[in-house]
């Protein structure tokens, strides 16, 4: 009996469709529902933020930040707002360090909140994205409250802040927190510990802890691989040092240590710690004027600054050179995502295109951030 | 046959003509509504207010929506095979459509009362899979194919345990017929096979046995339905829409009803054969909630019931995949009936 | 480890391979490699047992000055929580450099970035194609002397 010929199968995910979680492009290779080969092409998205940079003095590259990560624009600007003022050697005043991390952890719990939503989405169950969004909703809001804006604020300046907060702003906050840690017992009840969504998750996309260093993985992607390393408690930046959090790891508690369920779980539990850091350094903001810092003139020396902070995503770092004009000569930023889905050919050789979905999803991965 | 229409207009050519009228209104009615009920119950599910801005609650919303998909272009993407393409939508809602005919609406209503009539229904509703088939073949588009074959790998594979949970009512009632399946569970809601069917007090021990049928009848439904957590021939994060990606206008809103079509023609068959049919669940208690008017209120009560559940299911639970599907269907559905099959087969030999 | 340790230990190994160090610079100190050892000193710098940079957290193409173009290499070690800047120069016109994509996984898509938008060229790259900007997109934007093309496939690129 002469062999059944069969044919290898390539097929185009994206730049349109509905889990890419943008214009991400996966160039799949199908043998049957089995993935053999996984390319991913970028690039849709890019908008040259690097050399418009060049073209912008250093308060002026903060908006360009905030669209990145669209979703996570406050920890965007305080990378860049922290090298810059390395750079400049600015120290800013106690309450504007203590907004700033406030400000920081309620996006970080906002973006984690679509990285949840959306990930249920892609798994098929769509009633956890709205319970997300509705959450989110409330963070935005406070934003709204601060400065104006909901998605995109040019909030953290160089130096200081667009706008104090208010004290309606601390209590609307208080109420959050305490609304907010039930719902996420909720979203764990609704989707986390649901069987059919275990199932679907556990086992999958298994990245080893070496293979996601040596790739640079970062975040809860890491985090999900059982590496215990976060760069807000091993860094320091900012003031992360004075408050008492833990730091989420993937312990297999389903599936195993680096699957798609325990880079998911980082989040879900990460943003009960977020509460935890908010709930410190709301009651001890000192009083101050939040633009004191602010310099008249950006002009820094020649020379050459890099920070890493700690994003949702993960390792979010900005590297600026300056020449000693207004004009940064260098800005190259260091994005989480571009990183992590780097890796995303390795994992998902031999799954099925269902779970090529979940791995890319577990990812968490903005394209606003990968292209640039 | 047991149909008024043949009594008030004598068993003629126009008697057959008339007798899917009723049906055919109701299934478009039901269709339209069960898709407004559907995005409500969606809507309460998720905390939002769902279509509201047609006139009260959103009523005219999906009589809109038709509207608005009849007003809009056919598109037929060029390289398909234009036949199949148009005719694979018609084909789905034919077969969908045929299954009604066995549906015992009340004792004096239905299409026709074959002494076959559940094998009828198995048989040709799984037609539609060669709609669904063409319909993925046709469109030349990858992922449609893709749709296309899962959906036959599920339905094929879940007509088994389909077939067999239903086998387990069958045995029981010693026919076919689905007319005679909701006669004999007269008599209140402990005669109904759910609970073992009417009999003596012995029958308590196929209680479990007709509950684990019922639910895997259920359970398999569901899936020939294509409905979450078992929509993998859509599955709109990763296989986009599956079949109805290249379908537009009329062609797609055919597949979209019928969907919602078989989900009542199920829904019918679970009721009718697990759940008393048309019966009253008060039995000869309230003897007047037992004329044939009140007979189509139950019927289509606790059809409606399960309608509810599929959808409650539906934005509840996440999506499995393919071969968890199939895992489920052959290593568990399949063996568990078995057992069930052997188990009431002893029960009938013993008594 | 202190990073006038690292790099005494390196100059040993490496010798005329590796440039001064610079610490008076603002704000981190860094020192240049020969861009043709660098693939060894990234071996080096990875497997040493005291040093183990184990991350390569960014890798950066610049348009260094008139002359050079630089890439500069960010190196981490999670395992022992030490950082490390170190750079190459290369001329602008023979703009090649070794990868270092086979000793981090992380500087494959990076090196990548870096050929695409300052255009220096890593010898031994598995897949050195553009990663952002399309296939077929001509020259290297973050050049200092790019200029942007009026035309690109026969559409108007300023508006």
């Amino acid at each position: 009996m002469s062999e059944l010929r069969t044919e290898e199968l390539t097929i185009n995910m994206g730049p349109q469709h509905p889990s890419t979680h943008g214009v991400l492009r996966l160039v799949l290779t199908l043998n049957g529902e089995i993935v053999t080969d996984v390319k991913p092409v970028l690039g849709y998205l890019h908008r040259c933020f690097e050399k418009h940079c060049e073209a912008m003095t250093y308060p002026q590259v903060v908006p360009y930040t905030d669209r990145m990560d669209y979703l996570n624009s406050m920890n965007n600007e305080l990378a860049y707002v922290l090298a810059a003022e390395k750079l400049l050697g600015i120290q800013v005043p106690e309450r504007v360090e203590y907004i700033r991390v406030i400000m920081c952890e309620l996006q970080r719990i906002a973006s984690h909140l679509v990285a949840i939503g959306t990930y249920g989405n892609d798994a098929g169950a769509f009633t956890p994205f709205l319970y997300c969004f509705m959450d989110r909703e409330k963070v935005l809001e406070l934003f709204e409250m601060v400065c104006g804006a909901r998605l995109l604020y040019n909030y953290i300046w160089v130096g200081g802040l667009s706008h104090d907060i208010t004290p309606e702003f601390v209590t609307k906050t208080k109420e959050f927190i305490k609304y907010f840690r039930p719902r996420i017992k909720q979203i764990n009840n609704l989707l986390s510990y649901n069987k059919i969504f275990i199932e679907r998750t556990a086992g999958i996309g298994v990245l080893p802890q070496d293979v996601a260093v040596n790739a640079g993985v970062s975040g809860p992607t890491l985090r999900g691989s059982g590496v215990k390393f976060d760069l807000r408690k091993d860094d320091k930046y900012s003031i992360y040092d004075r408050f008492d959090f833990d730091v989420c790891v993937g312990w297999g508690e389903r599936g195993v240590v680096g699957d798609c369920w325990n880079r998911y779980i980082v989040r879900a539990y990460e943003m009960e710690q977020s509460l935890r850091i908010i709930e410190q350094a709301i009651d001890n903001i000192p009083e101050g004027d939040v633009q004191s810092a602010v310099p008249k003139r950006v002009k820094p020396v020649v020379g050459e600054s890099y920070v890493r902070t700690e994003s949702p995503k993960g390792e979010l770092a900005y590297y600026i050179i300056s020449d000693g004009s207004l004009n940064p000569y260098r800005i190259k930023a260091r994005s989480p995502s571009f990183c992590n889905l780097s890796v995303i050919n390795q994992i998902s050789r031999g799954h099925m295109i269902a779970d090529v979905v979940m791995i890319l999803g577990s990812f968490d991965i903005v394209l606003g951030c990968i292209d640039r | 046959m047991g149909n008024i229409l043949t009594q008030w207009l004598g068993d003629n050519l126009l008697t057959y003509i008339l007798i899917p009228v009723p049906v055919l209104v109701w299934v478009l009615v039901f269709a339209l509504y069960a898709v407004l009920g559907e995005r409500k119950v969606s809507a309460w599910m998720q905390n939002r207010i769902g279509p509201n801005r047609t006139d009260k609650f959103g009523l005219l919303q999906t009589i809109l929506d038709v509207v608005k998909l009849i007003q809009k272009e056919l598109i037929i993407p060029n390289r398909a095979d234009r036949l199949y393409f148009r005719i694979a939508p018609y084909i789905v809602f034919t077969a969908t459509f045929m299954g009604y005919a066995i549906l015992p609406f009340s004792s004096v209503y239905i299409g026709v009362d074959l002494n076959l009539g559940l094998f009828y229904f198995f048989a040709i509703t799984s037609l539609s899979v060669i709609g669904v088939l063409m319909a993925g073949w046709a469109s030349n588009n990858k992922y449609s194919l893709f749709g296309g074959m899962r959906t036959v790998a599920q339905i094929v594979s879940y007509e088994i345990p389909t077939a067999l949970s239903a086998l387990v009512v069958v045995m029981l009632a010693g026919t076919l017929s689905m007319q005679k399946f909701a006669e004999i569970q007269s008599g209140g809601i402990l005669n109904w096979y759910i609970f073992g069917g009417p009999g003596s007090v012995i029958k308590i021990v196929l209680i479990p046995i007709m509950v684990v049928s019922a639910v895997i009848l259920f359970i398999s439904t569901l899936a020939e339905t294509n409905r979450t957590p078992f929509d993998l021939t859509e599955a709109d994060s990763e296989l986009v829409a599956g079949v109805h990606i290249e379908y537009s206008g009329m062609m797609f809103a055919m597949f979209f009803l019928a969907e919602y079509a078989q989900m009542f023609a199920v829904s019918g068959v679970v009721t009718t054969l697990f759940l008393g049919g048309w019966q009253s669940p008060f039995g000869d208690l309230v003897p007047f909630l037992n004329t044939p008017v009140f007979q189509v209120f139950w019927f289509l009560a606790k059809s409606l019931f399960l309608v509810f559940v599929m959808m409650w299911l539906r934005w509840t639970l996440p999506r499995v995949r393919i071969d968890q599907l199939m895992t489920m269907c052959w290593k568990f559905l399949i063996p568990i009936t078995l057992v069930n099959l052997f188990l009431v087969g002893l029960y009938i030999i013993l008594t | 480890m202190e990073i006038t340790d690292i790099y005494n230990k390196l100059k040993k190994v490496f010798g005329d391979g590796i440039g001064e160090l610079k610490t008076d610079v603002p704000v981190s100190p860094f020192f240049f490699a020969d861009r043709s050892k660098i693939n060894a000193v990234a071996l080096f710098l990875r497997d040493e047992e005291s040093l183990q940079f184990d991350n390569l957290s960014c890798l950066s193409g610049v348009d260094y000055d008139k002359d050079n173009l630089a890439v500069v290499y960010h190196l981490f070690s999670y395992a022992l929580g030490h950082s490390l800047i170190v750079k190459c120069l290369i001329p602008k016109s023979d703009p090649k450099i070794q990868t270092v994509s086979d000793v981090w996984a992380a500087a494959d898509w990076h090196e990548r970035e870096a050929f695409d938008l300052v255009g220096m060229v890593f010898e031994g790259h598995p897949d050195l194609r553009r990663i952002l900007l399309p296939d077929d997109w001509e020259g290297h934007p973050l050049r200092k002397d790019y200029k942007v093309p009026e035309f690109y496939n026969g559409m108007k690129v300023p508006y």
